[in-house]
């Protein structure tokens, strides 16, 4: 159930962000237009990253248990994990958020196709580790 | 204004991450775990925000333009290119490695969690590596 209001929070979230700016909240574009501004402007970036930010400060506070994490990845899977991250949601134009989240909402046929393609990708690195490591 | 906006969307959007469970990776790496135990709470996340953003989409893009802009900035591309499907393919592989996307990465700072921290360095890596590629 937790899930599901996360969810409308986040429908509600991406909702405010068009009704207002007119714009998608695809987090990975946000992040990487803010790298190297281009003519889309560097402050609303900035003011969304840290609203993400600090709502992260707010959920420390308030809901610590949020933050627990159970995994065998060690610090070089976290490096191989931030890069092809970071690669793959520039070079696919969106992740979760601007491909899953505000793309399917509006029935794009190329987000609906990075959806299923990276989720079924996200469950062969899952198998793979799975494979590597024994244990997730 | 437009600036104010973009923070509020940044801390509710951070609020339902951390409420719904993808602040952790054992959950979205367990939703990716088709084979294992699996953790449907993601397909909560995803149907909540995409109920209600599909919603309310189509009421905000009724009007001619948003309330502090003078056009919807909204994606255009319409081709299922090389791109589109590699990019999601990598970070696919990128997201079950870890389980971690760029949106609950940059909320999860404030844990602290050294992880964490490493895989957002790396996916701004990442991210410069990409930016770097594409400018030749």
């Amino acid at each position: 159930m937790n899930a599901v209001i996360g969810g409308i929070l986040i429908g509600l979230a991406v909702s405010l962000m068009l009704l207002f700016n007119g714009r998608v909240t695809g987090i990975s574009g946000i992040i990487g237009g803010a790298i190297k501004p281009q003519k889309n402007g560097l402050s609303w970036r900035l003011a969304f990253i840290g609203g993400l930010v600090f709502g992260g400060f707010v959920l420390q506070y308030f809901r610590p248990n949020a933050f627990i994490q159970l995994s065998s990845a060690t610090g070089i899977d976290y490096m191989i994990a931030g890069t092809l991250v970071g690669f793959g949601t520039l070079l696919g134009s969106g992740c979760t958020s601007g491909h899953g989240v505000c793309g399917i909402s509006r029935l794009s046929i190329r987000s609906i196709i990075a959806t299923l393609t990276f989720i079924l990708f996200g469950v062969i690195s899952v198998l793979v580790f799975k494979f590597v490591r024994g244990s997730l | 204004m437009k600036i104010f906006i973009a923070f509020i969307v940044g801390l509710i959007f951070a609020m339902g991450l951390g409420i719904s469970g993808m602040t952790q990776t054992q959950v979205v790496r367990g939703f990716l775990d088709v084979f294992g135990d699996w953790d449907y709470s993601l397909i909560g996340v995803m149907a909540g925000a995409i109920f209600i953003h599909s919603i309310l989409f189509y009421f905000i893009k009724k009007r001619s333009s948003p309330l502090l802009d003078s056009k919807f900035h909204l994606p255009t591309k319409k081709d299922l290119d090389w791109r589109l499907i590699s990019g999601a393919a990598i970070f696919g592989l990128g997201w079950g490695w870890a389980g971690v996307c760029p949106g609950p990465g940059i909320v999860a700072m404030a844990s602290g969690n050294i992880n964490i921290l490493i895989f957002i360095v790396f996916m701004l890596l990442g991210m410069g590596i990409f930016k770097l590629i594409e400018k030749k």
